[in-house]
């Protein structure tokens, strides 16, 4: 807009009644649709009502005449889009009369240009008339611009590309699982260095990460296992209680919590804990490009973020899973000792003579493995992370899904390994 | 300033419509006061730049103008609307006819180029899709980014790229007000230019006003119509840039006629 519009368009705000005669002097002008573009500055403010823009179109012997009218912008487009949408060119030259538009902004300039494009598309004329100095520059720069008409690209249908994508999906879960095992070998490479020269290990981040995934997590696993054990005992006191056996309650918390229960749930808490955090935490770090400067500084990621991780759950995951051993048993003898009357001591005397320490060294020597798991799934996950911050929560999600489907695997196969050897 | 200074100003101030109107401005961060009884006008159809040093609390004007932070105190009007006071309709109102361009982008990352710049239609208009994706095309066309971009995620762009697509984002629903934010901060020196030359363009055209913050001395000499200098918590003066050389203030003088300043000045006389 130069100078001399915009001194217009004030005045035309100004004064009332220089806008009336303009308008009165357009009025002139459509019966007659001269063909001169001579109408009066307009330039609403946004702030005052708008009129509603309508699009109407006669056809006579000379051509076609479209006439606009009303505030054409953005915001009021869906009044006319119906009545756009049905013009269509017959062959015949056309006019577009724009006197009475009243306010245009891009949209109405897109418009106004497609309209002109698609009348023209089988080489009729078309004029536009009674456009206003301000408004023909933006219909000029806007026609310029006019992207082709480019369709949305629809993803392909059919069956032969149904059985493509199965395709696809199979080779990129194949390669996915190439590459999670490259990442557990990488990692446990750095875990063998790490332990032949221990000076490598990055100690801050160590007891950190330790304090985040292990004493942070103190109350949720003590309780988690507390209830367990307040649970078992209880659904076992009523399942015994029908054959008059229910001294044998004893054992079937110590050996369900030590062999299984307690190590097991303790993991799937650690999975969606730490696991979620360090696909997010690392995950962002790659959004951000810092495990490229990283790299860039001679720094390796997975030693300076994945082995303080890893090492964290490997030392911190045994703990816990002890802690919510004990407190499962706790939670069991008082459970006991209300609804079945197993006293404290015949609690404990009973635990030491039937349960040896091999149920809880089968139980605890599974916390090394579910460390592992979880830890490598995580960070896999996390350098998986492209781009975007969506990318972010879809690879956490995918990270705690997957490590809480393994550790649950791995149980099942030290359960089968453990009978067949008759442990 | 002299008499017929002050004349001169209400003169001008008579003639031109401001569209945004900040009296008063007072903005603090726990101790920290940013802004102390600011006053800065803005006037229909033109580009406005806004300098300071870092700290000087230009991102902070510009985001306390739009509203993304509540002041201590003082008034803000856009459009004739008290924008921090006012009804919640008419800011919702006069929200619609603002554009915000921030200074990474901040484009949505799981959007494409042309989702983002539909967001804004798709929740203000009663438009069709088919309509909103054209009118979303012709935007990311007139900012001047190839039509192939539209299917692309802002992670797939270099950064020129992003701030051309956030410019077009800020323009879809065709604002009065367009508020740019470093807008060629990071750009090589002829992204930069061509950035520049693009606002000019598009000032014309759709007749916009730009509310620009900006350190870049060929910005201002190319397409600024004022300057207003932050500095000591205020406008310390505003005017075009010829004025500037002749304030008498050792940052702006610093700022103005700088090796870099007398650069820029030489480049903006050979446009």
């Amino acid at each position: 807009m130069t100078g001399f519009d915009q001194l217009h368009c004030f005045f035309s705000n100004l004064r009332p009644e220089f806008h009336c005669r303009t308008l009165a002097m357009r009025e002139g002008k459509i019966l007659a649709c001269l063909n001169k573009s001579i109408a009066g500055p307009k330039c609403l403010p946004s702030h005052t009502a708008m009129t509603r823009p309508t699009i109407n179109s006669e056809t006579s012997a000379t051509g076609v005449c479209i006439r606009i009218s009303g505030d054409l912008r953005t915001q009021s487009l869906d009044r006319v889009e119906g009545d756009f949408a049905t013009l269509m060119p017959n062959g015949q030259d056309a006019t577009i009369d724009m006197s009475q538009v009243e306010s245009l902004d891009t949209g109405g300039a897109w418009l106004v240009a497609n309209l002109v494009r698609r009348m023209s598309s089988n080489g009729a004329q078309v004029r536009l008339e009674g456009v206003a100095p301000a408004h023909s520059s933006l219909i000029e720069t806007v026609s310029h611009n006019l992207p082709d008409a480019a369709g949305e690209e629809l993803p392909p249908q059919g069956f032969v590309n149904w059985v493509a994508r199965v395709g696809q999906r199979t080779f990129g879960a194949w390669q996915d699982t190439l590459s999670i095992v490259g990442f557990l070998g990488l990692t446990l490479h750095r875990l063998v260095r790490t332990l032949i020269m221990p000076w490598r290990l990055r100690r801050a981040a160590l007891f950190s990460q330790m304090e985040q995934v292990g004493f942070k997590a103190l109350p949720i696993v003590s309780l988690m296992g507390f209830l367990i054990g307040v649970v078992l005992a209880f659904q076992g006191a009523t399942q015994l209680k029908q054959f008059g056996a229910e001294i044998f309650v004893v054992e079937l918390i110590s050996i369900s919590i030590l062999r299984e229960l307690g190590i097991l749930l303790t993991a799937i808490i650690v999975a969606g804990r730490s696991g979620s955090a360090f696909t997010a935490s690392i995950g962002s770090m790659k959004v951000q490009e810092e495990i490229d400067a990283m790299r860039t500084l001679g720094l390796d990621p997975i030693e300076v973020l994945v082995i303080p991780r890893v090492v964290a759950l490997l030392i911190m995951l045994p703990i816990l899973g002890f802690v919510a051993d004990m407190a499962g048993l706790i939670g069991g003898a008082l459970m006991s000792w209300i609804d079945l009357g197993v006293s404290p001591g015949m609690f404990l005397t009973r635990l030491k003579e039937n349960t040896g320490v091999a149920q809880l060294a089968v139980g605890m020597i599974k916390a090394p493995f579910f460390a592992l798991v979880i830890g490598v799934i995580a960070c896999w996950q996390a350098m998986q992370v492209k781009g975007s911050s969506e990318s972010v929560g879809q690879r956490t999600t995918a990270s705690v899904v997957q490590s809480i489907f393994m550790v649950i695997a791995i149980d099942a196969l030290f359960s089968i390994f453990f009978s067949e050897m008759g442990i | 300033m002299d008499g017929a200074a002050l004349q001169n100003k209400t003169q001008s101030d008579t003639k031109r419509e401001a569209v945004i109107r900040v009296r008063h401005l007072t903005n603090q961060f726990g101790e920290q006061v940013v802004h102390d009884n600011l006053d800065l006008d803005v006037w229909r159809g033109e580009v406005l730049g806004v300098v300071g040093g870092s700290g000087t609390g230009k991102s902070v004007l510009l985001r306390t103008i739009v509203g993304l932070n509540k002041p201590k105190s003082g008034s803000i009007e856009v459009l004739g609307v008290d924008v921090l006071n006012g009804p919640e309709e008419e800011r919702q109102r006069i929200e619609k006819s603002w554009g915000v361009a921030f200074q990474d982008g901040a484009l949505f990352s799981s959007l494409t180029v042309l989702q983002n710049v539909m967001a804004p239609l798709r929740e203000h208009t009663g438009i069709s899709e088919k309509l909103m994706a054209a009118l979303g095309g012709l935007k990311i066309s007139l900012v001047g980014l190839p039509q192939l971009s539209c299917s692309k995620f802002p992670s797939e762009l270099s950064g020129g790229m992003r701030k051309r697509a956030a410019l077009a984002r800020a323009l879809s629903l065709d604002p009065e007000i367009v508020f740019l934010d470093e807008p060629t901060a990071g750009l090589d020196p002829i992204g930069a230019a061509a950035y520049d030359d693009l606002i000019g363009e598009l000032q014309h055209a759709l007749g916009l006003t730009v509310f620009m913050v900006t350190h870049d001395l060929d910005s201002l000499y190319a397409i600024c119509d004022r300057i207003a200098v932050l500095a000591e918590k205020r406008v310390l003066v505003e005017g075009p840039i010829e004025g500037m050389t002749k304030v008498d203030h050792p940052w702006v003088q610093e700022y103005f006629t700088g090796p870099r300043a007398r650069a820029a000045q030489q480049k903006g006389q050979d446009r």
